[in-house]
């Protein structure tokens, strides 16, 4: 066990250090390829009327006459032993783990981000509570009752909740609601939970429906495919004919072997959705790490961008570790080694 | 989704020389597996209408400059005189819906809605083929190699798949849209996001489909007919062309229809995000992005970009579930 999770958390390292090179090479490589000099990239960050000596202090500044290999080694740097930084009036330290300094704002990256994880976290984990239960209660009845009404209304609203978008349920969902019938608070008016729960939930109630929607669609079909499989095995037949309640052989023995693939995905989708759920706060306007990701990305900041895909990839890593560590739990044939 | 395709189950019963010829030619032009597939499909009524439907766009978005042409106005143009200059809405009820504006006219420019919608469905459709066709091929070459020499070869392949398959996507593809100035590799303009964006959705999205393909070639290559042919003198690449390739004819077909759905989507997203294809080219992602802001004048500006996204990946879908069950009836 404890072997395991060391070898899983070593893969980690190795996976960051991955996402870390390819986000310099986004930034830094293609360009290149694409043909900019480091004076067309130095040229973004500073204003339009700059003039050729502006641009060649601000490329210096940044560091961008320097190999990309040097550039990469003084981020690392920053990451384990924090960098000090002259801002003109004095030294300012950040003290590692640094992200640096947004190329545009000149804020330290790591506490933006800090701020805006309670947003995410919200919006994440409260739509994740809503559509497992409500995609895999769906996919269960669904293949329970096979070919029944219900069965035949849910995979079809499941069907259509596959393909639609959150940023047109998300906008479909705004004009109805909250500027119709005035049942939601603004979602963009985000309020910590710490400070009013009540208000916290009134405001994200939208975007944790349509993001739960649009997940739970997905998790009802495979549930329900998972579920019609296990139903037809030979042991479901000897649970039944041992006399077992119904309930106990749907859930104890159809249900948990049905759940192992369902908790793969959930991981992926959560840890993804941690990472910065980037679509559904762009349509509802929230604050989270996913519209901080595309506002980094539409100003060309590096530093921010490289913060976001490392604690995107972050919670990607720890999210699939914890269901690999749950399967043991879930299913008993799963040994870790 | 994740139910196996067993499409060789009726050809293993059979006798080795029908394996062997089932293998060969014809198999190459997706027959041999197909007869018994096509008669299952014919007779879902639901997938046909899905399968219609998507011919049905196919044939607009070919013919859309035609239908624009007869039905509404170039999709650039710009109409002021519907617009109400107080407030910037167009004028008329639901967006200006008239005969001569079919599906009523843009906020502020006053652009005949029908004719983006339809422009837009040529960008969509375009990019969603060829990035799968990226992925569908990466993704099986990949898969097939990865599965078929083991090893320190899968090895290899696998964990760059765990790796794809860890990134935060859509950021990365973001990025990488976001980066590259509007002349690069002796592209620019419509063409170089068109192709910027295909390579980006098919390269991103490669590993779903060769993890699939890897497990399927796993199995096939264990298989009597692959032994049998090695035993006959074939090399390792006539084997994966002649004899395993064939076999994930239907896996692929499969697997490629429910992913031209979701790159829709994924295109959708993009431009959505602001780095799909740039204006005033019509995206239906990027009148979606626009529409957030002025919906509550001009309901038909997020209507019906919205409603031509979901009917397209809707009939995708259902084409491609019923193809699914028609290669496989247990997934039903």
């Amino acid at each position: 066990m404890v072997t395991y999770i060391i070898r899983r958390l070593a893969a980690a390292v190795v996976l960051l250090f991955v996402v870390s090179i390819t986000t310099f090479a986004i930034f830094f490589l293609v360009p290149r390829l694409a043909g900019m000099s480091a004076d067309d990239l130095a040229s973004r960050y500073v204003s339009k009327a700059a003039n050729s000596q502006v641009i060649h202090d601000t490329a210096t500044r940044l560091g961008f006459y320097d190999p990309i290999l040097v550039q990469y080694g003084r981020f690392v740097k920053g990451l384990f032993l924090g960098v000090d930084r002259n801002y003109g009036p004095g030294i300012e330290h950040c003290p590692a783990p640094c992200l640096g300094y947004s190329y545009v704002t000149q804020n330290p990256v790591l506490p933006d981000l800090l701020d805006r994880l309670p947003v995410t976290l919200s919006l994440a984990l409260g739509a994740a509570v809503i559509w497992l239960v409500f995609g895999v209660a769906a996919g269960v009845v669904s293949a329970l009752r096979r070919g029944s009404v219900f069965d035949r209304i849910s995979m079809g609203v499941a069907l259509a909740g596959v393909s639609l978008p959150i940023f047109f349920t998300g906008i479909v969902s705004l004009a109805i609601f909250r500027d119709q019938l005035g049942l939601v608070g603004d979602v963009a008016d985000w309020v910590p939970f710490t400070q009013d729960p009540l208000t916290w939930a009134n405001n994200l109630s939208l975007p944790w429906i349509t993001l739960a929607f649009l997940y739970a669609a997905g998790y009802a079909r495979l549930t329900r495919a998972g579920m019609l499989e296990t139903m037809s095995e030979d042991y479901i037949r000897t649970a039944r004919a041992k006399g077992l309640p119904e309930r106990t052989v749907v859930l104890k023995h159809g249900l948990r072997a049905t759940l192992t693939p369902v908790l793969t995905i959930f991981g992926l989708d959560l840890g993804l959705l941690l990472g910065g759920a980037v679509l559904t706060e762009s349509t509802f306007s929230l604050p989270g790490i996913g519209k901080y990701a595309v506002d980094a990305i539409g100003n060309n900041d590096l530093p921010q961008v490289m913060g976001v895909t490392l604690v995107a990839a972050i919670f990607i890593i720890l999210a699939n570790l914890i269901v690999d560590l749950l399967y043991a739990v879930v299913d008993p044939r799963v040994r870790l080694a | 989704m994740t139910a196996p395709l067993d499409v060789t189950g009726s050809q293993s019963e059979a006798p080795p020389e029908v394996v062997l010829e089932g293998a060969g030619r014809q198999a190459i032009q997706g027959r041999s597996l197909g007869r018994i597939a096509w008669m299952r499909l014919k007779r879902d009524k639901v997938a046909m209408t899905g399968a219609a439907v998507v011919i049905i766009l196919i044939l607009v978005a070919v013919f859309a400059p035609l239908l624009v042409s007869w039905l509404g106005h170039p999709p650039a143009e710009w109409h002021r005189e519907k617009i109400d200059p107080a407030i910037q809405a167009p004028i008329g009820a639901f967006g200006g819906i008239s005969r001569d504006f079919l599906f009523g006219v843009e906020p502020t420019t006053g652009r005949d809605l029908f004719s983006r919608v339809l422009y837009g469905a040529r960008i969509s459709l375009l990019i969603a083929f060829f990035a799968t066709l990226l992925c569908v091929l990466l993704g099986t070459v990949m898969g097939m190699i990865a599965g078929f020499f083991g090893g320190w070869v899968d090895a290899i392949i696998s964990r760059l798949m765990d790796i794809f398959l860890a990134f935060p996507l859509l950021v990365f593809a973001l990025a990488l849209a976001g980066v590259i100035p509007d002349k690069a590799f002796g592209l620019s303009g419509d063409a170089l996001r068109i192709s910027l964006l295909v390579f980006i959705i098919g390269f991103f999205n490669w590993p779903y489909i060769g993890r699939i393909i890897r497990g399927q070639t796993l199995s096939l290559r264990e298989r009597e007919f692959v032994d049998a042919a090695r035993s006959l003198g074939a090399r390792n690449h006539s084997i994966l062309f002649r004899e395993i390739l064939p076999n994930l004819l239907a896996p692929v077909l499969v697997y490629s229809t429910l992913l031209i759905p979701s790159n829709i989507l994924f295109e959708a997203a993009l431009s959505f995000l602001g780095v799909g294809v740039r204006p005033p080219t019509p995206t239906w992602g990027g009148m979606l992005a626009d529409a957030v802001h002025n919906y509550d004048v001009a309901p038909n500006y997020m209507i019906f970009p919205g409603l031509a996204i979901f009917i397209t990946v809707l009939s995708f879908n259902l084409f491609g579930d019923g193809l699914r069950d028609a290669f496989d009836p247990k997934s039903r």
